[in-house]
């Protein structure tokens, strides 16, 4: 397929994903700023869009500004509205690649974004209705594409993105001493349930932290999620090899995988901001391999005025 | 008939132009029966509720035209064009007639240029063309065809009948909302298609595709297809978008390919990969920056000669604007005796050439009677209607046809037939064209039944061009015999039983009443 569409796929997986995860990063984080003294909210938004990668420019930052950055703004890819105007433009670019009901589940949304109010009370059913569009546009791309080269770009973008996702929510725990809680942090992966079901009754930070990392079974977990991205790379590149990996994507995404998973939790638990910042790291790493190896067109044309 | 229509015979009178819908007692003409009877049936608040969905559905689907850089959807109307059989057999006849006098001409202006030499046209017409490329000229194109797509304008006169209006063999566009157009009116409309047979419409992508692979450079087996697109900003995007998807083919841009030893590729995550035919949505100006403008980023360099050398198709041909330049226009009757022998199926509409001294003389004294274009425009861009202008820009317009005869032409102004249109609660005469699209493969002109129906959304205007704020109607060809049900096939589907699951008390319940029964 056109390298160029091959890059549009990967980043409508990654915005939509992205929105997906802020959303319900937002919503857990709103319902706990909503409780706090007013210089404690300023402090924990501040720190919120500093893990978040969008931290604006002044120092006194109210919920206003915590809504326009990750909700409404739809200049910035961070934001919910701005990823989700990205994920639209970027099918609009490879509409004939992706199905017409994936066009139009991201079209429809991008038009709904602007009814929606932009204070507090608003944001909440926002946050809830784009968890809904977004599960909607996943499902639909995983029903109606061919899960051929086309949609393997967009879950391996789709994978990433959930992995950085993911180490950014568990990154906010220990940015501060009244960080969320566990089961905020759980919530924010719609794991709650699920980690009940799997640990019952023993339940501590510990187990919490073991489980969005480690867990082989749900879905937002760091290790399933890499994993899943390990496989989109080796499904992409047939010409896989007998001896050591031919692209450095695979490598850094297997690395930063196996690195969790032969780590004891309470060593990963006892510097959790150095690894997820790790983690992070190697996402943006894979993200730039996979640019090069795939997407990479050849220099720029530029033809000047030579020709008779 | 409904409330809808009560103004409409009052509003139709004011006009001399042939309405498509009623005849002259204001009766339904016999195609339009069906339609009639369902627009019958329902009042403001349906047909208002119908047109709100289907442009709902327009902008949700993303069925749009770019315009300043905004996306709009192309408005279609809930009334139908419906074009009987027996005149859309000749239409159909017209059509395929013209493409294939003007492929002859192109390929005889491109090499001997026969027709100049037997005095069928002059010389001078077609070099002072500015579609007319010298670049290529000398060589067959490969595949064998130049007009693979055509998209000829016509209208309906005062007396009914149809007339060319002009011929766009460069990138005639507008097939993607006769496909769009078909699918919102069986959703918006379903009563109207009733048990008459409508010819379908979505055979189109299938014929292109099969023309374009038909055609492709002797040798090639199993054919590259691609779709050139300037991008996301041209205003025909989506229909570029559509069109590929539709023929399962890449939708490429111009930094997409790659021109090396006379031979095109595309750049795809597996290496580059070797293209045979295009399908350009690009202006000739645009699509090589080694022979025309230096500074175009859209196309690719290298193209031309690729094309030049035989090894790949470029559809339409590079050059092909020279046919639908409107002076050759009002030669193209004589062009069709010429190259075919056969008299015109459908007539031009009356054209003054505004080089021969004497015309020019007459529409310079009747300016504010007549419509005058600039023989290179497209999009109605130019145009000046006579009736409608000012002194001042009647004035302007004098003094650039003095300045360049040769760039004008002049025709009366035309009452384009009208269809009922909703407009401001209720259906009000609206003026319409019409574009058939033919296929070319070069054995066979294959037309597409129906084409894309232009109203003017204004009142009394006649400009239809989506640029300039017209819509579109679903354009429907209905065959004469209209069929009961007594015709349909009255095949029962066999039944697949599913397998009782574990769980389904309706189902027991049921048997259990019956053994009751039985009991009893």
């Amino acid at each position: 397929m056109l390298s160029r569409i091959a890059e549009s796929l990967f980043w409508i997986g990654r915005y939509v994903e992205r929105a997906d995860g802020t959303a319900r990063i937002l919503d857990v984080h709103l319902e706990r700023l909503n409780q706090m003294p007013l210089a404690q909210q300023r402090e924990t938004s501040r720190q919120l869009l500093g893990v978040m990668g969008s931290l604006p420019e002044k120092d006194d930052i109210d919920l206003s500004d915590l809504l326009q950055a990750l909700a409404y703004n739809r200049t910035s890819a961070t934001s919910i509205a701005g990823a989700l105007g990205a994920a639209r433009e970027n099918a609009r670019r490879a509409r004939e690649t992706v199905s017409s009901s994936v066009w139009e589940s991201l079209n429809t949304t991008w038009y709904g974004l602007t009814q929606h109010r932009k204070d507090v009370v608003g944001t909440y059913r926002f946050c809830h209705w784009v968890v809904e569009r977004t599960a909607m546009i996943r499902g639909l791309s995983d029903t109606t594409m061919s899960h051929d080269e086309s949609w393997q770009f967009l879950v391996l973008g789709r994978s990433l993105e959930r992995a950085d996702m993911t180490a950014r929510m568990l990154s906010t725990h220990d940015v501060h001493a009244a960080g969320l809680s566990w089961v905020n942090m759980l919530r924010c992966a719609g794991a709650y349930e699920s980690f009940l079901r799997t640990r019952r009754a023993s339940f501590g930070d510990q187990q919490a932290a073991e489980f969005l990392l480690l867990d082989r079974l749900f879905p937002r977990s760091i290790v399933y999620a890499l994993g899943d991205a390990e496989k989109c790379l080796t499904k992409l590149n047939p010409a896989y090899q007998r001896v050591g990996f031919i692209n450095d994507a695979t490598r850094i995404v297997g690395q930063a995988r196996t690195f969790l998973e032969f780590h004891q939790t309470q060593d990963l638990m006892s510097e959790l901001p150095e690894h997820m910042d790790r983690i992070q790291k190697a996402c943006a790493r894979a993200s730039d391999a996979v640019s090069r190896t795939y997407f990479s067109q050849a220099d720029e044309l530029s033809w000047v005025g030579e020709v008779s | 008939m409904s409330e809808l229509f009560a103004d409409y015979p009052a509003a139709a009178r004011k006009t001399t132009a042939f309405d498509e819908m009623f005849d002259a007692g204001y009766l339904p003409r016999t195609e339009y029966g069906q339609v009639a009877a369902a627009l019958d049936a329902l009042n403001l608040a349906d047909v208002t509720a119908r047109a709100d969905s289907m442009a709902r559905t327009f902008l949700d689907r993303g069925v749009t035209f770019d315009f300043a850089g905004e996306e709009r959807p192309f408005p279609l109307d809930i009334v139908p064009r419906v074009i009987a059989g027996s005149d859309w057999e000749v239409l159909e006849r017209g059509v395929a007639q013209r493409v294939k006098a003007l492929e002859a001409f192109l390929s005889d202006v491109y090499d001997k240029m026969t027709v100049v030499s037997d005095g069928v046209i002059p010389r001078q017409l077609i070099t002072s063309s500015a579609h007319f490329h010298r670049e290529v000229a000398g060589f067959a194109p490969a595949g064998g065809v130049r007009v693979h797509i055509s998209g000829i304008d016509v209208v309906r006169d005062q007396q009914g009948t149809f007339r060319v209006l002009e011929d766009n063999v460069r990138v005639p566009s507008g097939v993607s909302y006769v496909l769009e157009n078909r699918r919102a009116m069986a959703k918006g409309l379903p009563e109207a298609f009733g048990q008459q047979h409508i010819r379908p419409v979505e055979e189109y992508p299938r014929r292109l595709l099969a023309a374009l692979r038909k055609t492709a450079p002797p040798g090639v087996e199993e054919p590259t297809v691609v779709v050139l697109t300037p991008g996301v900003f041209n205003s025909a995007y989506f229909e570029h978008t559509l069109l590929a998807g539709l023929m399962g083919v890449e939708l490429v841009e111009g930094r997409d390919l790659i021109c090396r030893g006379n031979r095109v590729y595309m750049r795809t995550t597996a290496g580059e990969q070797r293209v045979d035919v295009i399908y350009k949505r690009i202006d000739d100006e645009f699509l090589d920056p080694l022979q025309f403008r230096a500074d175009s980023v859209l196309g690719c360099p290298g193209i031309v000669n690729a094309a030049r050398a035989g090894m790949v198709t470029i559809a339409n041909a590079v050059g092909n604007g020279v046919a639908d330049d409107k002076l050759v226009y009002t030669y193209v009757p004589d062009l069709i005796r010429y190259y075919l022998g056969e008299e015109p199926i459908i007539a031009n509409v009356d054209t003054y050439r505004l080089e021969d001294a004497p015309a020019r003389e007459e529409v310079l004294d009747r300016l504010d009677e007549l419509v005058v274009k600039p023989v290179d425009g497209s999009g109605g861009k130019g145009l000046v209607i006579g009736p409608d202008a000012t002194k001042a820009e009647l004035d302007i317009l004098r003094a650039k046809v003095l300045e360049d005869p040769r760039g004008w032409i002049a025709q009366p102004v035309l009452q384009l037939s009208t269809v009922p249109t909703m407009s401001g609660g209720q259906f009000s005469p609206r003026h319409v064209d019409l574009r058939p699209f033919a296929v070319n493969d070069g054995e066979e002109v294959w037309v597409l039944p129906g084409g894309l129906t232009r109203v003017a959304m204004k009142e009394g205007s006649l400009i239809v061009n989506s640029s300039q704020g017209g819509g579109s109607k679903d354009t429907w060809v209905v065959d004469g015999e209209v069929r009961g049900p007594a015709d349909v096939p009255q095949e029962r589907p066999a039944v697949t039983v599913r397998e009782r699951t574990s769980v389904w008390p309706i189902e027991t319940n049921w048997q259990d009443k019956q053994s009751e029964q039985q009991q009893q």
